[in-house]
């Protein structure tokens, strides 16, 4: 297939067979280095989207980032689709699919342009009226008419549905100096700060550096034509080991302490992304900023201004230039700035048809005006486009005098492109960002760089500095500067000087139909400004959020000065009076790959396993998410259920022995002479005067005196404790005590040390534990009387030093071996071994929970909310009574916390005793729930295997009082009757532990 | 993420390695039983909520492990000093801005 | 049963993609410790290790297999490569008695890992958002830092070699990252 729109070579344009792409289902060759948009502008392909609200017609109307209406999906195949993408940055690859977004059935006829009938229905307001109108009727409105209509007539692209195949990859890093932006002012700082020997990173967004210098074909630097000059700067910059180049790197945000992100495109221009990564993100923390983002052309504002073929003026000479396609055959161009005579001159010298220069100003003059002029091109000077025609493009523009409304006076140009320029908006999205402040500048119309952040410096265009001389003057003192280097003199010839007009606002035609739009992306229109005007809006932020202008993806790149200065003139205000409306990250879109990075699916979140989890994952165990650990669950037999194996292994451990891995436990080593005062400071308990080799069920407390945390301290020797923490506590808990020590007890010689993961915990609980145990144990006498409950004792076992403890949550005999965590799973596999003749079972957590239930022993965070004291409990005993000081201790005395009525930690028993409570359910007095007081509510309940039937635990307002009582828990239609009941349920009196 | 200069390690260092503790010099009564309701109340929930400088604690948690104290701008959000643990907040002249 | 199994200090891994431009060893078995106290404290550890106690913070000294890093300002890490922990625990305790401090074994708490290669500061700033150029993390600085969701102990040996230290159950999410880096460095 030719490429009738092609008419030349070079440039970005590489030698070589052409590609095949696919767009909207037809087939079509280009070339390597187009664009999609290039390459379909080489096909005359101008129509490429249909509009958000009104679903018109549009075309490609840049060459670059700013692109507000040719937005496509592309599919990579195999889940790679991405929507939204900006045609003029989709690079071209062999077997490119692409489709055009919002049209339906087709682009060529969409059904939906029915909206632009009705334009009404979508008008400034629309979502404003509907959401704050009268509530009934508003919503109903909205939920029974608007929202399907709006459902299937807006909306930008579809979502992807299957997960994405590709990498994405993500990286800190640090330079002296970030240059954003190749151009000559981004080059001209980039070699200047790495002539110096600064650390540069020049980053670009688009594949080839060089900004419009790649378009340039008169201007000299330096005696060279630009071309020349752009390739020996690009050939300096890479001999600089200093200087860092990236290419199809947007910087889309500009946060504090010029923490830059830039997204790389690395490998969606290469259809073989799955072996390598698709984009990079990175997180640049640069000294200094120099940043060099260049001016993005501004529209025209007149009806039909967003038909097919109506193009920003640049982007035509960058297309002829860059990848040597005409936009046209015939060209109109209108502007009010003497850079489009440039692009004027460029199409006539390669053979284009130029129709025209409609230059709003009465009398332009100047080299660039004279130029064109003695080309032969004609230039309608005070004139203005009054109307478009063409269906699917342009055909025809009717011109006639700026202040003039009657039709009789319009000429008709046929043209297949109308090139506009209503001058340079400074890319200042960066510097703002960045918290920079803005400055008005009456010149050029637009705002500014003003007083920057620190070490952020702006130069060139975006600086408000146009024109090559200047762009490579402040590009090269910027660079000099950031890096201590000495500025240079860049010599430039052939580039004339170019200056615009501003506030030029041609009269409505009569004859006009079509709407005069601001914001392509949003479909926002003049009228729309002007009608949020007239209905009392007064900020430009308000008009913003009533007409929707500048919200799209773009963010109004095209648009926002244009909206600005009709609002401006609709309140006979100046412009910077009505404000400007704030530019906030990202610049153009990132994708969620990229933001994620390779924190996805299992290094989302560490997956954090004990030693012992190999052999547990072997016997087959379920396992739960307990923070970041995953925790061995039950260990089901063969076609088991869950209540059944958790049965089986509680039973089991009642009646032999049980395993269990409490390796997660937190563990915190307190160590110095002061170690049993701050521990007495940090837990209600006593501790003074707990002897080397004991342990105690430690009870911590926050100031405001609410349970926080529960554990077992051992006394190792006089000066050392190894306190447990609850598996999800522990972090906290060491924060905790670290703050009160450093903070509140820094007089105190004592220090902390996390051991969590130093040793793996092997608990191994029931009648015959101490048997099992025994054969493997050096150095410790188990005996009753040698290792009572709550006692600790170093030793070894499996030859391997350990700490055993003497404790039980299980309400059985109970040890818990500390070894370290390398030898966890030897030691674990040794006692399993012991075990095998003696009717041992793994247990997991979930049997953990049902013996412990059965005991009533408490687990802080199921049992406890962060609202319940130790006495709310029960466990006042684990207060030191002597004790002047604890955490917590002051709060215990406040007037609410002593008042009666507290809910209280009790059991319940159902009536039905097959029935297990849901945890959370509400309890009440009265049955049917109906005006019965809201008593509290079931904390843990469970089937236990021990009394063969339900049994649950509640926090119960005066709970201890209604021990006897029955209250009800009301369900979906129903009240459960239940006994309240002391919140022990097996061997209350202990006897089993001493043993 | 902004960048943390630790009074001890005597770096700047990355947000993330640090973590926020709340208004600084609130001392803990230092017998806590002799204080009176209202005032226990007081220490436990009332907390300074400026606009403008504002003196709190951070942990480098995951660096040197400290507490210290910080005057920080809360409109512009930029540190203004950093301090050790049980110094004095710097400057009184200034926090007046 | 007297007879100690082998050690198995690693956790399992992924896999990490070797090469010439990046490659990550694990040091095996190592003795470690907390030290807490004062500067004499660590002087007199130092001693008994054979290794000049760091004075300034976030710095490492190394001897041989055996170096001390300087984590805080009241904080030691101790490592000895290839070393059982008892044996100097009770060197160290001998060293340190009479002389306020807190000595804590954790060998097994945390393994190490030595990135090694051009491309291994790259790989780090995967998840570790600190400067580690040369004027900011110059060969013999040590610290606790952060990589992503893992606290991890980062020490600068040489030009191009980083140790790494981190608590067992976080090294393969760690691993992962660093494997998954090098992919995403590829073209570097
Ligand atoms: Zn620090």
């Amino acid at each position: 297939m030719s490429e009738p729109f092609r008419i030349a070579t070079g440039g970005d344009v590489k030698a070589g067979a052409p590609l095949t792409f696919m767009f909207d289902g037809v087939s079509y060759a280009g070339r390597a280095g187009d664009t999609l948009a290039s390459a379909l502008l080489a096909h005359g392909v101008h129509l490429v989207g249909r509009s958000y609200k009104y679903h018109r017609p549009r075309g490609v109307l840049s060459a670059g980032a700013e692109e507000p209406n040719a937005l496509v999906g592309v599919d990579g195949g195999a889940g790679r689709f991405t929507p939204n993408l900006r045609a003029t940055q989709v690079e071209l690859h062999d077997g490119l699919v692409a489709t055009s977004q919002n049209r339906w059935p087709s682009l060529a006829f969409d059904l939906g342009a029915v909206n632009s009938l009705g334009a009404r229905f979508f008008s400034a307001g629309f979502y404003y009226k509907t959401f704050m109108g009268p509530r009934a009727a508003g919503l109903r409105a909205w939920k029974n008419v608007f929202e399907p209509i709006v459902r299937q007539a807006a909306g930008l692209g579809a979502a992807p549905t299957a997960p994405d195949p590709d990498r994405y990859a993500q990286f800190y890093t640090h330079c002296d100096a970030l240059i954003v932006g190749a151009g000559a002012a981004g080059l001209a700082a980039a070699l200047a700060a790495g002539r110096a020997g600064a650390d540069v990173i020049l980053c670009d967004e688009q594949a080839r550096f060089g900004g419009s210098l790649l378009q340039e074909r008169t201007a000299t630097i330096d005696d060279a034509p630009a071309s020349a000059w752009l390739e020996a700067a690009l050939a300096a910059l890479a001999a600089m080991p200093n200087v860092r180049m990236v290419a199809r790197t947007q910087a889309f945000g500009h946060h504090a302490q010029n923490l830059v992100g830039l997204c790389e495109r690395v490998g969606d221009r290469d259809s073989a992304a799955s072996e390598g990564v698709r984009e990079r993100l990175w997180q640049v923390r640069a000294r200094d900023v120099v940043l060099a983002t260049g001016a993005i052309e501004r529209p025209l504002v007149f009806p039909g201004n967003d038909r097919p073929g109506v193009m920003l003026a640049e982007a035509a000479r960058a297309y002829l230039a860059r990848w040597g396609v005409a936009v046209g055959r015939r060209v109109l161009v209108a502007t009010t700035h003497d850079s489009a005579y440039r692009v004027a001159l460029d199409l006539r010298a390669a053979g284009v048809g130029v129709a025209g220069v409609v230059d709003l100003r009465d009398a332009p003059t100047g080299e660039l005006v004279e130029a064109a002029r003695g080309a032969g091109i004609r230039v309608l000077a005070g004139r203005a486009i009054k109307s478009t025609s063409g269906r699917l493009r342009i055909r025809e523009a009717r011109i006639g005098p700026v202040a003039s409304t009657e039709a009789a006076q319009e000429e008709r140009i046929a043209c297949d492109a109308l090139l506009m320029c209503g001058g340079w908006t400074p890319s200042v999205h960066l510097h703002a960002q960045s918290r920079g402040k803005l400055v008005w500048a009456p010149a050029i119309g637009a705002f500014v760089p003003g007083q920057a952040a620190a070490h952020v410096r702006s130069a060139g265009a975006c600086n408000g500095a146009f024109g090559l001389a200047a762009a490579l003057r402040e590009g090269d003192a910027a660079g000099a500067a950031v890096a201590g280097g000495s500025a240079r003199a860049y010599a430039t010839a052939h580039d004339p000087p170019q200056t615009g007009a501003r506030d030029i606002a041609p009269a409505r035609s009569a004859a006009a139909k079509d709407k005069a739009f601001l914001d392509f992306q949003n479909d926002v229109a003049v009228e729309d400004v002007e009608l949020a005007v007239r209905e009392g809006m007064r900020s430009i932020e308000h008009v913003k959020r009533y007409t929707t202008t500048g919200m799209a993806t773009d963010q109004g790149k095209t648009s926002n000065l244009n909206a600005l200065e009709v609002a401006a003139r609709a309140l006979g205000k100046a412009v910077p009076e009505v404000g400007l409306t704030t530019y906030r990250s990202p610049y153009t879109p990132v994708t969620f790959g990229a933001l994620a990075g390779a924190s996805r699916g299992d290094l989302f979140d560490p997956v954090r396993r004990t030693p012992i989890d190999p052999w547990a994952q072997a016997q087959g165990a379920a396992f739960e998410d307990v923070g970041l650990w995953k925790r061995a669950h039950y260990f089901p037999r063969a076609g088991e259920s869950m209540a059944q194996a958790v049965a089986r292994e509680c039973r089991q451990t009642r009646a032999s022995v049980g395993l269990f891995d409490a390796s997660t436990l937190g563990k915190i080593e307190v160590v110095g002479p002061d170690a049993a005062a701050f521990l007495e400071k940090m837990y209600t308990n006593p501790f003074a005067g707990l002897a080397p080799g004991r342990c105690r069920y430690a009870l911590m407390l926050n100031e405001a005196g609410f349970v926080i945390d529960d554990g077992v301290v051992a006394r190792l020797a006089p000066d050392r404790f190894h306190v447990t923490t609850t598996t999800g506590g522990a972090a906290r808990v060491l924060h905790h005590m670290e703050d009160y020590l450093q903070t509140e007890f820094p007089q105190m010689k004592v220090w902390l040390t996390s051991t969590s993961e130093q040793w793996a915990v092997i608990a191994v609980q029931g009648p015959r534990a101490r048997d099992v145990i025994t054969p493997l144990v050096e150095e410790i006498d188990l005996s009753r009387e040698a290792t009572p409950h709550m006692s600790v004792r170093e030793g070894r076992v499996c030859g391997f030093a350990a700490r055993v403890m003497r404790v039980s949550f299980t309400g059985e005999l109970g040890f818990e071996i500390n070894v370290p965590s390398e030898h966890g799973r030897a030691v674990w596999e040794a006692v399993w071994a012991e075990g095998a003749s003696r009717e041992a079972v793994a247990y997991g957590t979930e049997a953990m929970h049902v013996m412990r239930a059965e005991k009533g022993y408490v687990i802080v965070g199921q049992d406890t909310d962060g609202t319940v004291t130790p006495d709310d409990l029960g466990l006042g005993w684990a207060i030191g009574k002597n004790k002047r000081d604890f955490v917590g201790k002051r709060s215990l005395a406040r007037p609410d916390i002593v008042a009666a009525g507290r809910k209280q930690f009790v059991g319940l028993l159902t009536e039905d005793p097959a029935f297990v409570a849901e945890e959370g359910a509400q309890i009440v007095d009265a049955r049917g729930g109906a005006g019965g007081a809201a008593l509290g509510h079931v904390t843990s309940a469970y089937f236990s295997p021990a009394l063969g039937r339900s049994i649950a635990l509640a926090l119960v307002a005066n709970g201890r009082n209604r021990i006897g009582e029955t209250l009800h828990i009301p369900i979906m239609g129903r009240t459960i009757a239940a006994r309240v009941v002391a919140p022990t349920f097996h061997d209350p009196q202990g006897a089993l532990l001493d043993v | 993420m902004l960048l943390i200069h630790c009074p001890y390690c005597d770096a700047a260092r990355p947000e993330l390695e640090f973590r926020y503790g709340g208004e600084a010099h609130v001392a803990r009564p230092a017998d806590p039983a002799t204080v009176s309701d209202e005032a226990w109340a007081q220490y436990l929930y009332f907390r300074a909520n400026p606009r403008g400088l504002h003196a709190e604690r951070w942990r480098h948690i995951h660096g040197c492990g400290r507490f210290f104290n910080a005057l920080r701008d809360t409109v512009s959000d930029r540190f203004v000093a950093v301090y050790e643990a049980g110094a004095p907040r710097p400057d009184a002249a200034e926090t007046k801005r | 049963m007297s007879e100690a199994r082998a050690a198995n200090p690693t956790p399992p891994t992924p896999a990490f993609p070797d090469d010439a431009e990046a490659s990550l060893q694990s040091v095996g078995a190592a003795a470690r410790f907390v030290l807490r106290g004062e500067t004499p404290a660590a002087r007199l550890a130092g001693e008994a290790l054979g290794v000049a106690a760091p004075g300034r913070i976030n710095r490492a000294e190394a001897a041989g297999l055996r170096a001390m890093l300087r984590l805080g300002p009241d904080e030691w890490l101790l490592v000895a490569d290839g070393e059982a922990p008892a044996g100097l625990a009770g060197s160290l305790a001998q060293a340190l008695d009479g002389t306020p401090h807190s000595l804590v074994d954790v060998s097994a708490r945390q393994v190490g890992f030595v990135l090694d290669g051009r491309l291994a500061a790259r790989l780090i700033s995967a998840g570790c958002p600190l400067d580690l150029r040369d004027g900011a993390f110059p060969v013999g600085a040590a610290t606790r830092t952060i990589f992503l969701k893992a606290e991890i102990v980062l020490w600068r040996r040489a030009a191009q070699t980083w140790r790494l230290e981190v608590w067992r159950s976080f090294a393969p999410y760690l691993i992962g990252h660093l494997a998954e880096a090098r992919r995403g460095a590829a073209d570097l």
